[in-house]
């Protein structure tokens, strides 16, 4: 069949059974909008490039699937760079067409023209400039391969103009081979074995479950591992919901805000069998008080991962779940019953708690804490960046793997609302909550007319205290406590800025009022639902590891 | 921090360059030499790239290399018996009552007279990356005008 490069966009997007796809139109890119007109998938138009993006990736985190974006050349690929990192940092897959000027043009200073293979190459798993419209098939398959395999990243195919109007045959390959590319799935026996061996003498070991185990679709065989051995297990913040909180050997996140136990379990640990995780700083804090008694088991599926920041005993560089299957297999149990006594000591002697507020005042933990009641746990939580965030992390218990959807890495405010839109789009069976604050909110609230025009019932929960929180926390702890351009109280009215867009606002100012106001957004069905609670405005997360610290610098609770 | 001979093999495709590059530059690693050379297979080139750094770090870029998409090999030659060459091209300073000495010097290490002006002579040496030092400190007392290094290939030996 004979087509032009924008025909073979969609008869490839066709191929990957692409259901969604997320952009914006502009100057270089009508040649493949003209084609969207008919397109069987769905064209989702956010209000600005940076909302696209967000939500494709909130889409892909939500299903599992691979997002799609669409956006026009220079400034269009420039709006896309936050969330092209934001996937990058979270090994998100995405595939995300740009457009560029014509081929001819190219280095000219040409009208809308930026050199995006150059800005993206940094922050993309690899990324494409077209230059003869007979590889554009190939290169989409080749994209959509490197975007979802091994460890998933986002992948940039930039398309000049002409390309777009050029002609050519459509085939679209069935098999590729990249010959720099063949990602490792299965671990190596022998180091299987020796992880295994490590595992049944230790003492004091703790299970470190990170992203992932989500990625590689690992949880119910890590829920395995941990009833074949009765090792207590913590999460990272992308961990969330890979094993439910609420199990007694859950010792919930760790990290800067994880919980007493988990720090203190982690930092007491002989083995730490870290899945899927990367030892990122805000877990470990000072790298050199880290974990100063154990030996290290990593499995991952990034070479580039293993021994990065923390130097490993044993590496098995293999997907999770093909691991973990092989370890299930062989496994018996260590004999760590004090181990685990003293793990639940811990646990019920320093809870995860806060301090009650005066009557009527609202704490942002019960707002969260209220937010899983009334949902049963069973909603799907996004949130933005900052105390919002740590809140939500802290405070739901999740169960399940894809309810907790949170730009990690990056730490990008304005993420959470866009990432919900798609979140929803992916579930539309589960209610998708934005947990988020009343700064990260602005960032991207020009979206909200996209959920409205889609009738998507999000809801988002702003725990506005007038404060860019984290940073005024920081501030308040280490700098003086000069709010230094961290109060924002000059605010707009979150009701009527709802309903401008014709959305649902809801307003609640006394602690009585929160259930009914939760109850009252879950029973909208057909719209999105702002729901502004004004909270305790100096409010702090806690514990705090300080960062660059170790454990026993953790600041527990508010010095009087 | 050490001297490292990294051996990159890639596609030969637009943009490799910059990858590579890249991923010393974003850790404030200036690159001694890079070379960027065609092999035996039409569409692979060898990158040759001469780095001093942290262990650790380095270790760090080798895996972050094997992750490109376009790089197909990475070898470490900096502790692997290698043939190694280099060229060199110096333009020295050459008065008449100085340019029997010089040719002498170009003559034992089998340099070729590129260039001669009434001022100065240009030679050129192609051997091991020592050699090359040894003679630009020979050459270095009759005053250096200009000289220009290719940056070294390295060949792991056959055992």
């Amino acid at each position: 069949m004979k087509a032009n490069g924008a025909q073979i966009i969609i008869e490839s997007l066709k191929k990957e059974n692409v259901e969604y796809m997320f952009g914006y139109p502009g100057g270089v890119v009508i040649p493949i909008f003209h084609q969207l007109f008919n397109a069987p998938f769905k064209f989702i138009l956010s209000r600005h490039e940076q909302g696209a993006v967000h939500a494709a990736d909130g889409y892909a985190r939500a299903s599992g699937k691979t997002g799609v974006v669409l956006a026009t050349s220079g400034p269009g690929a420039t709006n896309l760079v936050t969330g092209i990192a934001t996937a990058y940092m979270d090994s998100v897959p995405l595939v995300v067409f740009t457009g560029q000027v014509s081929t001819r043009m190219i280095g000219n200073d040409a009208f809308q023209e930026v050199d995006v293979t150059g800005i993206t190459r940094p922050i993309t798993k690899h990324n494409y400039l077209v230059q003869d419209v007979k590889d554009l098939a190939r290169i989409i398959k080749e994209a959509f391969h490197i975007a979802g395999t091994g460890r998933p990243g986002p992948v940039v195919i930039d398309v000049p103009v002409d390309i777009s109007n050029a002609e050519h045959k459509f085939h679209y390959p069935e098999k590729i081979d990249i010959r720099g590319y063949k990602p490792k799935y299965e671990g190596h026996p022998v180091q299987i074995e020796k992880a295994c061996k490590l595992i049944e003498a230790s003492k004091k070991p703790v299970i470190y479950a990170g992203g992932g185990v989500i990625i590689s679709n690992a949880s119910r065989e890590l829920r395995d591992f941990v009833k074949l051995t009765g090792i207590p297990i913590t999460t990272t913040l992308l961990g969330l919901g890979v094993y439910p909180e609420t199990d007694r050997l859950s010792l919930e996140m760790l990290g800067m805000h994880g919980t007493y136990y988990a720090n203190h379990a982690v930092n007491e640990s002989d083995l730490l069998i870290a899945i899927g995780a990367r030892f990122d700083d805000r877990v470990t804090g000072n790298i050199k008080t880290f974990i100063p008694n154990a030996k290290v088991i990593h499995i991952d599926i990034d070479p580039a991962s293993v021994s990065k920041n923390v130097l490993v005993d044993v590496p098995i560089v293999g997907d999770c779940r093909h691991v973990l299957n092989e370890i299930n297999k062989m496994i018996k149990a260590p004999s760590i019953d004090p181990w685990i006594k003293e793990v639940m000591k811990m646990k019920e002697e320093h809870p995860l708690t806060y301090d009650q507020p005066q009557k009527g005042m609202i704490k942002p933990q019960f707002v969260v804490e209220e937010i899983y009641r009334l949902t049963k746990g069973d909603a799907v939580i996004c949130t933005e960046v900052g105390q919002n965030q740590m809140w939500a992390a802290q405070f739901y218990k999740y169960t399940q793997p894809r309810t907790f959807i949170s730009s990690g890495g990056l730490g990008t405010m304005g993420y959470g609302f866009p990432a919900a839109i798609g979140a929803q789009l992916a579930r539309p069976d589960k209610r998708v909550i934005d947990i988020a604050g009343d700064g990260s909110i602005q960032m991207n609230i020009q979206e909200l007319i996209v959920a409205v025009q889609h009738r998507l019932p999000v809801i988002v929960a702003i725990l506005n205290n007038g404060f860019l929180g984290m940073v005024r926390q920081w501030q308040q702890l280490f700098y003086e406590k000069r709010y230094s351009h961290t109060c924002i109280n000059f605010a707009p009215d979150f009701v009527k800025l709802a309903e401008a867009y014709g959305a649902a606002g809801i307003r609640v100012e006394e602690k009585e009022d929160v259930a009914a106001a939760i109850k009252k957004a879950l029973s909208i069905n057909d719209r999105p639902i702002i729901i502004d609670f004004a909270v305790n405005r100096e409010e702090n997360v806690y514990p705090m590891v300080p960062a660059g610290k170790s454990v026993k610098d953790t600041i527990m609770r508010e010095l009087a | 921090m050490r001297q490292y001979v990294i051996s990159v093999k890639v596609e030969n495709k637009f943009g490799v360059l910059a990858r590579v590059a890249g991923l010393f530059s974003a850790r404030g690693y200036n690159i001694d030499s890079l070379t960027v050379s065609a092999t035996e297979q039409d569409n692979i080139s060898v990158m040759t790239i001469v780095v001093r750094g942290d262990d650790r770090v380095i270790e760090q870029v080798k895996k972050q290399l094997n992750k490109l998409i376009d790089v197909i090999k990475v070898t470490d030659h900096t502790d692997l018996p290698c043939v190694q060459r280099e060229i060199v091209l110096i333009k020295v300073n050459a008065p008449a009552s100085k340019r029997a000495e010089i040719y002498q010097l170009g003559e034992i290490f089998r340099a070729d007279i590129a260039d001669i002006s009434p001022k100065s002579i240009t030679l050129g040496v192609k051997g091991e990356p020592d050699k090359i030092d040894n003679f630009i400190e020979l050459l270095r007392p009759y005053g250096i005008k200009e000289l220009m290094r290719t940056g070294r290939v390295s060949l792991v030996k056959e055992q």
